[in-house]
Parts: structure tokens; sequence; C-alpha cells
């Protein structure tokens, strides 16, 4: 055995495939990220996943974890030295319907720290998955109009052309509701991370 | 709070890879943004304690009768990459029946379903990082991404690990399948060595006399600061 060899490596991904409801969200739903007693700005986001046709992706599954109203995660490895919400876990999973839309209840998460201590503008860390998709696709989601977002580190990492990909907004008929598309391919390409 | 390690080339599928036809409209064309790791990225969610039932962890006692097919055991070990084990995390899986027919709407390949079997189960790992579950030995299916097309007999895993980079959906198959070469999904990754990985081991020592055959899998997440280890697990 070589020195290489002695490190252990972490095991490839696969596709989650077709019919991963049967085994990861046929279960206890998990739409709703934020218990009745949860603090914060309550809201829905309204999620939907886009192929490189523009049509949308009816067996994609989105994960997404996210700090609570005050900024911590609930999580033993956030060193901020407050609770977390007992309302709140921060962990969110649904599969996309026929149209690829997928609508999940939460609170607006505050800011948590970011590199150096300077603080990150509020944001949700998203993961999704697909058939299709070998390894799954990592991503933010931030909130149009927060100051914050000017001085984020992660969005400046961004081309300033590309940064809206990141941005969810608000919904001009339905009050309290955020939209965000993902586009997993082409024209508008959301821009996906490697951390 | 320690970073992880950056993933070694070749040992995660190419995202788009053309052997595996719906890759190409699902998956960016532009490079992915280097981002460092915040604590966004190290905390991740702590999911599963709680919602364990009595029969999550064996396929063949969750319906009135036993299902069809070969039982089996399968079991392993969750690691990081510096051969700590990650204790108390949820494994999730999902598979086909003994006849390679999903539980699922949108599988019509036409093979029996079986009444006594769902297909999915889920546990936790213990303080060593052990998991075990009792199942059936699915079976390969078609599927339409080229012409006779099948996919070597495979239980899916899902894993959270600690953080939110740790998260992994894979998929375990058994050793031996001669359906390996043709299989897209397995040879979209480049290195020989880490499509191995994803190989069960038949595991004599586990399996229990007149009654199942055992597998063994291992599972290695990402890892902070990997020294080298001596022994594979």
């Amino acid at each position: 055995m070589t020195d290489n060899e002695k490190r252990l490596v972490a095991i490839p991904s696969q596709t989650v495939g077709p019919f991963f409801h049967l085994g990861l969200t046929r279960g206890e739903p998990r739409g709703c990220l934020a218990g009745a007693d949860a603090r914060g700005e309550r809201i829905r986001l309204a999620i939907r996943v886009v192929d490189g046709e523009g049509a949308g992706v009816p067996d994609a599954m989105i994960e997404l974890w996210q700090a609570d109203a005050n900024g911590k995660y609930n999580h033993p490895d956030d060193p901020q030295n407050r609770l977390p919400d007992p309302a709140f876990l921060g962990f969110g999973r649904l599969a996309t319907d026929k149209n690829g839309f997928a609508t999940f209840e939460t609170v607006r998460p505050g800011r948590v720290p970011g590199i150096d201590g300077a603080p990150q503008a509020p944001h949700i860390n998203v993961h999704i998955f697909s058939r299709g998709v070998l390894l799954h696709v990592s991503t933010r989601i931030y909130f149009a109009g927060d100051p914050a977002n000017e001085e984020d580190a992660i969005l400046r990492l961004v081309p300033q052309g590309r940064r809206q990909t990141l941005i969810a907004s608000p919904d001009a008929q339905e009050p309290c509701t955020w939209k965000i598309d993902f586009y997993l391919c082409g024209d508008g390409e959301t821009v996906f991370f490697d951390a | 709070m320690k970073i992880f390690d950056p993933v070694p080339k070749g040992s995660q599928p190419e995202r788009r890879y053309p052997g595996y036809v719906s890759t190409a409209l699902r998956n960016p064309r532009q490079p992915l943004i280097l981002m460092p790791q915040t604590l966004s990225e190290l905390t991740g969610p702590v999911y599963g304690c709680g919602l364990i039932g009595e029969t999550d962890n064996d396929l063949t006692r969750q319906c009135a009768g036993e299902p069809q097919g070969e039982r089996i055991i399968v079991s392993g070990r969750v690691l990081d990459e510096g051969g700590r084990p990650i204790a108390n995390t949820l494994v999730e899986i999902w598979q086909a029946n003994a006849a390679g027919r999903y539980r699922h709407a949108n599988d019509n390949h036409p093979a029996p379903l079986d009444v006594n079997f769902i297909g999915a189960g889920r546990t936790l790992t213990d303080a060593e990082g052990r998991y075990s579950f009792v199942s059936i030995k699915p079976g390969p299916y078609p599927w339409r991404n080229h012409y006779n097309a099948w996919r070597p007999a495979h239980i899916h895993f899902s894993l959270f690990g600690t953080s939110f980079l740790q998260r992994l959906v894979t998929q375990m198959y058994f050793p031996g399948d001669p359906l390996f070469p043709y299989d897209p999904i397995m040879q979209s990754i480049p290195d020989e060595k880490a499509r191995e990985r994803l190989i069960s081991a038949f595991d004599l020592e586990t399996s229990r006399p007149e009654w199942a055959l055992a597998f063994r899998f291992d599972i290695v997440l990402r890892g902070r600061d990997a020294t080298p280890f001596e022994n594979k697990p």
C-alpha cells in the first residue's frame, strides 16, 4: 500500500434517480421549517427548478438549510454564544411537483458570521438533487432589497451580471411570499458553488 | 472551525457525462464558483433523532408477510476521511424489489410488485458510526438511456453527516455485477478506485447461518484536516 492509499477518500455521489420519493420525501413532510412558535418574520418561499430547455423539472428534490431569525444555526458547531430557536430546526426538504415547483414555509433568516467574522447577508443554503444530476448542485438564496447584500462576501465572488440568479424577489400577488427560479443549465443559469 | 479538505480529482462523477443522456439539460455549463467554507457550509441539519420506528431498518418486516427474494444484511460504518466514526447520523435507503421494480407510480417496468415489500428504510449510526439493514437483494432493471440499457442492482443511500458539505446521496452496488462496464451512472466516475468504493463486499462473517447472506458497505464522507490513516475501514 502506498502512502496515497492510506488516507481515506470520500465515496462518490450518484444520482438520486427518479424514485427518491420512496425513501426521502414520502414520510414526515419537511416543507415547513418553522414551528408555530418560531420567532421572526414568517415567509413562503416558492421555488421552481428549470432545465436547459426552460421546462420545469418534475422530479427534483430541494433541500434547504438556514439559520433562525437571529442568525443562529441549530447545530452544535455554531460557536455563537446564544441558544437556537427551539421551534426552528432549519432543515427543509421537498420534491418538486409536475411543473417543477416546491413551496416552503419558513422564517426570514438572520445574519450569520462569515469570513473573518464579518456578518453575511441573510441567506438560505440550497442543495438540488435530481435524475440526471450525478452530484447535487449547491447554491444560496438571498433576499431582494436587503441592504446587506451589497457587502456580502460570497455574493461579491459572483460576477455582477449573474448575482440576480441567487436573489429571491417578493411575489407581487401573494403577501409574504418570495419567489426564485433555479436554472440548472443554459440561459440565465443559476450560479452554483463549490466549497 | 476546521474546514473540509478539497475533493480529490476524479473521485466524484463528471456532472455533464455524455453517456448519461439526462445530464445534458440538468447540469451547469458554466464553471462552479469556488467559495470559502463559512458557518453556513460547516453546519448542517441535525435530523432524524426521534424519527426511527422499530422496523425502519428491516425492510423485510414492514408488511404483513415476508417479501420475495434473497434476504440480505447490509451493514458498515460511516466515517470521515480521517477515519473518525460519524455517530448518530441518519442513513436513509430505498431500492427496487427482487424483480427490479420500485413501488413508485412512475416505475412502469413490467415486473411484478411485491405486496410485502415497500423498499425504503432508515436508521441512525451508533457511537462507532455503525449501521445495519436487513433487506432483500434488489433486481437489476431496464431504463431508457440507450438501447438495451440496464442498471446494475443497487441500493440508494442518503447521508447527512455533520455538515451541509458532507451531504451525500449515492448508490451501493453488489460485487461482481456484469453490468458495471455498461452503466454510465457508475462509469461517470473517472477514477476506477473511486468506482470500486461503491461496490459492497461479500461479508461471510456477518452472514447469519440458515438465514441471510451479508454485504459490507463502509461509507466515507468528506473530512477535515485528514491525517494519514493506517487501515482501510
